[in-house]
């Protein structure tokens, strides 16, 4: 086994567990801390994979950003102590159900399906310089209508949250 | 170069996430939880997105750019749902999805 793999093996291993936790705690801010770890075994994933600059990405904004976000409304929103009630047998088994069935059959279509193998070799590091150019260029594999329509929804959302939240005078 | 995973490997982890995240989606009743179970998915789209660009097309970088835009994307939505959360928790003082059943008061 390579290290690749015993990396990839671990990371996985970790992905799959915490998750697995995140689902099932019934202490709300500790699935908060199960999910940072599933988002930090993530960008471990793209370490490996030699995206260095979507990890970044994937700790700065997942990590940093949305986990910080959703403990600071647990910490608004419900009492510590209190633990979460379990969820009835007439709900859980159903979703098991589609959750397993679902799960085997994508499982069992991947690994029939033989991807075609052999490698495009081609630059492979992917630069700083390359992603920044072809976010905001208009030619061939750039991007840059994505990038304003998304600068435009993120200013729409920010404002739509402070909207909502909003004190009203009523 | 990147070596020695199979693409199969990450596919099946991407998965198996996606579903624990379906599953939870489904049992949770606080809002909160099943905001975490969509980043689960999310997150799990990510993952194979990475590996296919990765494995399948490297020197190219569609699946980065794909995965930066789910990101960006998560994070609007994440912002906009716990505002709608607090809101919510300041007319009912509870987030639980079964004691919301009127939409306006």
């Amino acid at each position: 086994m390579t290290t690749n793999q015993l990396m990839f093996v671990i990371f996985s291993a970790v992905i799959i567990i915490f998750s697995i936790l995140t689902v099932t705690s019934r202490r709300i801010l500790r699935a908060a801390t199960y999910l940072l770890f599933v988002l930090v075994a993530t960008a471990g994933l793209y370490f490996l994979l030699q995206f260095n600059f979507l990890a970044a990405i994937q700790l700065t904004l997942y990590v940093g950003g949305i986990v910080v976000l959703i403990i600071f409304s647990i910490l608004l929103t419900s009492h510590l102590g209190d633990k979460l009630e379990a969820p009835g047998w007439k709900k859980t088994v159903p979703a098991l159900f589609v959750a397993v069935f679902g799960a085997v059959m994508c499982t069992i279509t991947i690994l029939q399906y033989n991807f075609p193998m052999e490698v495009i070799t081609g630059s492979d590091r992917t630069k700083i310089r390359e992603i920044s150019y072809s976010l905001v260029s208009t030619e061939k594999f750039g991007y840059a209508l994505p990038f304003e329509v998304i600068s435009i929804l993120l200013l729409a959302s920010m404002i739509g949250a402070i909207i909502l939240a909003k004190k009203r005078k009523d | 170069m990147f070596e020695g995973v199979p693409l199969q490997w990450f596919l099946v982890t991407g998965t198996i996430m996606f579903f624990v995240g379906i599953y939870g989606f489904l049992v949770r009743k606080n809002l909160i939880t099943i905001l975490m179970s969509i980043e689960l998915i999310l997150n799990s789209v990510n993952i194979n997105f990475v590996a296919f660009n990765k494995i399948l097309y490297p020197g190219h970088l569609e699946g980065m750019f794909f995965t930066i835009f789910v990101i960006a994307v998560a994070a609007a939505e994440t912002s906009v749902a716990i505002a709608i959360i607090i809101n919510i928790y300041r007319r009912i003082v509870n987030i639980d999805v079964e004691k919301m059943n009127e939409m306006k008061y």
